[in-house]
């Protein structure tokens, strides 16, 4: 989706599982094949916040009279996931749904996903493996990706222009860059460094090359505390504590503010950014232009993941084949990926990529937006996997990292503790961890 | 005959006991349990979550949970400001539209009272918004007179700015109820006051005050649960700044824990004890007012 992702409250789910997990004995078998004809008749429900999503269902319903999808407009993310799961206790889940990648474990280990691998296997090749790798957990795939968000840089052109600077290849440049904009004008700030948005950080930190959870024969390997991550955070820290970007949180009315009126001058962020700076920086439409995130090497083309979500098939659904089918065909057939763009996704799939043509209406000084943005997608590189409890590492970088910004404190030193309060969080949990 | 007499009041007394049952003791049960359970992973990799009993662990963690204290701490540092506050201006309203030749009564109510019915999230984001220092009304006007704007997320201040929230939403509330127990007393009892030589200020501080008892120690009894309670203002403000931190207060600290990080059942813990120390800092406080009622009433 084009928007933030919020991790906050997948937590209800494991609630709400839990509330009918007395007498789970054994895990369903829930890795087996699917079974059944998928070409046979069926009757779908689809749960999704998508906005105009209903358009892609309509084109599947016009293609396959057989086999009806219902669309459900039911809350959005992380409330759609609590949701799902009472759903799935109360015996009335749907059959495929929209989950954000990072939510994916969540739903997993509540045992509530059927594994894909088998029937999607055939598609695999038409996404890049990065993206791949954000529905695949332990070698088996549970869901097909939808839409991604890979970073880039957002600036207003025209005060760069004005001011007499040069967009930043490197995160050096981009943090000299933020000092010379100090020195040129007091008033404005290159950015701001937002410490309650963790997803946000991971981006970051994938670009720099992070693989914050590997999974090895069932031990769980846990590096948020590697020099990656405290190599960006270091960076980042430096900047605030000499005043040369803002620390203020995003997506506050302040910030609206400050995007609209040329306060803040740049915005790292990623390809559905576009939308966001047209709702809260309407009077500079036209003025920003988008280019790649800053590398960490001069030359490199690489960045990270911020949002983006999946589709997956309950595991209690009783027509898994065709479920499987439809999510397959939404997120990879060539009419489905055209619909999908025209509602506002940036699809994963790569062919969906190269197929968009018109730049976002917001954009208009940049009619090769999508253009870039597909090159600039094919350096995006994320987590082998996401962790089991990256709810709470999510939480602990958004209750951390506030406090050190405002301390002007060592942001590195908050990657250990995130590091620390993540492993043991995850041992508590019974989860063998290694290293 | 004698059987449908005894079965009346049950039956009467049947849709609240009912209510009460399903809505407050169930739920108060259901926590208890839950906060003896706990989730534990079975299987390698991302493995399966199963609930087991684990007696008093979450207990014991929640005891040793430093987080927690120090969540009360600032929601003390909070209470200092909010509680005195709002019980003060509500005693100070409720006496002015008491006290005769005030004019404009009816309008001061509605007005003071109106806040009240403003949800405490939406009262906080309007709140915040006046704080944010770049799109603030207040900032702007200190500027415009050539000061420097004022801090509302300091780390003194921020107890200010959340409090300021709290006491302009329930003072509302607090005077309408001081207001109907002062329309309630004798008008007798100011006639021999005056007669007695009493200023409007004397029959205010000596006669009204003391009659005021009772309500002042249910609106304050009330304020204190609501501190124990605090939580919608400094959760709906906290994205504006970085002050404010996911655990600030205890409930903020409780929601962290089961909703943030997938522990409903320390969270249940956690609750249980938060709900037992607010049964007992009640029991003191209404325990403190009888005394002293007692006292003064020899």
């Amino acid at each position: 989706m084009r928007r933030r992702t919020f991790l906050a409250s997948t937590a209800a789910t494991l609630f709400l599982a839990g509330c009918g997990a007395e007498d789970s004995g054994e895990p369903a078998a829930q890795s087996s094949p699917i079974s059944g004809d998928e070409n046979a008749a069926a009757t779908l429900t689809f749960w999704a916040w998508a906005e105009n999503i209903q358009r892609v269902v309509d084109l599947w319903n016009e293609k396959n009279p057989t086999q009806k999808v219902t669309l459900s407009g039911q809350a959005a993310s992380d409330e759609l996931i609590a949701k799902f799961l009472t759903a799935v206790k109360a015996g009335n889940a749907p059959d495929v749904l929209q989950v954000e990648y990072q939510s994916l474990p969540t739903l997993i280990t509540n045992n509530a996903l059927q594994d894909l691998t088998s029937a999607v296997a055939p598609v695999k090749s038409a996404f890049a493996d990065g993206t791949w790798n954000l529905t695949s957990f332990g070698g088996a795939t549970y869901a097909v990706p939808q839409d991604v968000g890979p970073m880039m840089l957002f600036y207003r052109e025209d005060l760069f222009e004005k001011m007499g600077l040069e967009v930043p290849a490197t995160w050096e440049e981009f943090g000299k860059l933020a000092e010379t904009v100090r020195q040129k004008d007091p008033k404005r700030y290159l950015t701001t460094f937002s410490p309650g948005d963790a997803g946000w950080v991971a981006g970051f930190a994938q670009q720099a090359g992070a693989n914050w959870w590997t999974n090895q024969d069932g031990a769980w390997q846990v590096s948020i505390d590697d020099p990656a991550t405290k190599k960006v955070l270091s960076f980042w820290g430096e900047l605030v504590k000499s005043g040369a970007v803002l620390g203020d949180p995003m997506y506050t009315p302040q910030w609206n503010s400050q995007m609209n009126d040329g306060t803040i001058i740049a915005w790292p962020s990623a390809v559905w950014g576009s939308g966001i700076l047209a709702g809260v920086a309407p009077s500079s439409k036209g003025k920003w232009k988008m280019a790649p995130l800053p590398q960490w090497n001069a030359g490199e083309q690489l960045t990270g993941f911020w949002g983006g979500s999946s589709t997956a098939v309950a595991a209690s659904s009783k027509q898994k084949a065709q479920a499987a089918k439809f999510a397959r065909w939404m997120n990879t057939d060539p009419e489905a990926l055209k619909v999908l763009i025209e509602i506002g996704l940036y699809p994963s799939a790569t062919a969906g990529q190269t197929a968009l043509d018109t730049a976002p209406e917001y954009m208009t000084s940049q009619p090769d937006y999508y253009e870039s943005a597909a090159k600039i997608a094919a350096g995006a590189r994320g987590f082998s996997s996401w962790g089991p409890n990256t709810n709470v590492t999510y939480g602990q970088f958004e209750d951390q990292l506030p406090t050190a910004v405002k301390n002007k404190a060592d942001l590195a030193a908050v990657a250990t503790q995130v590091q620390q309060a993540s492993v043991a969080d995850l041992k508590k949990q019974g989860y063998q961890v290694a290293g | 005959m004698s059987g449908k007499r005894t079965r009346a009041p049950y039956l009467m007394a049947a849709p609240a006991l009912i209510l009460f049952v399903v809505f407050i003791l169930v739920p108060i049960g259901y926590a208890v349990w839950l906060s003896l359970h706990n989730m534990r992973v079975r299987g390698s990799g991302l493995g399966i979550r199963t609930e087991v009993f684990v007696g008093l662990e979450n207990y014991l963690e929640a005891i040793q949970d430093s987080a927690l204290y120090e969540a009360a701490q600032r929601m003390l540092a909070y209470g200092l400001v909010m509680v005195p506050a709002t019980m003060g201006l509500a005693l100070l309203f409720a006496l002015l539209l008491d006290a005769p030749r005030v004019g404009g009564k009816r309008a001061s109510r509605v007005t003071i009272f109106l806040p009240y019915a403003v949800p405490g999230v939406i009262a906080s984001l309007l709140w915040g918004f006046i704080y944010l220092p770049a799109v603030s009304p207040i900032g702007a006007a200190f500027e415009a007179i050539g000061l420097d704007a004022p801090d509302f997320f300091g780390d003194v201040s921020i107890f200010f700015s959340v409090a300021n929230i709290a006491v302009w939403g329930s003072v509302g509330f607090n005077m309408v109820v001081l207001y109907t127990q002062l329309r309630a007393i004798p008008k007798e009892l100011y006639e021999a006051a005056r007669l007695d030589g009493a200023s409007e200020w004397r029959i205010a501080l000596g006669v009204k005050v003391p009659l005021l008892r009772p309500a002042l120690t249910m609106t304050s009894v009330f304020t204190l649960i609501g501190m124990l309670q605090v939580f919608s203002e400094p959760a709906t403000l906290r994205p504006m700044t970085n002050t404010i931190t996911q655990d600030w207060v205890p409930l903020m600290r409780i929601y962290q824990q089961a909703f943030i990080d997938n522990d409903i059942y320390l969270g249940a813990a956690s609750s249980v004890l938060l709900a037992g120390a607010t049964v007992l800092l009640s029991l003191g406080a209404l325990g403190v007012f009888r005394a002293r009622s007692t006292r003064s009433g020899r």
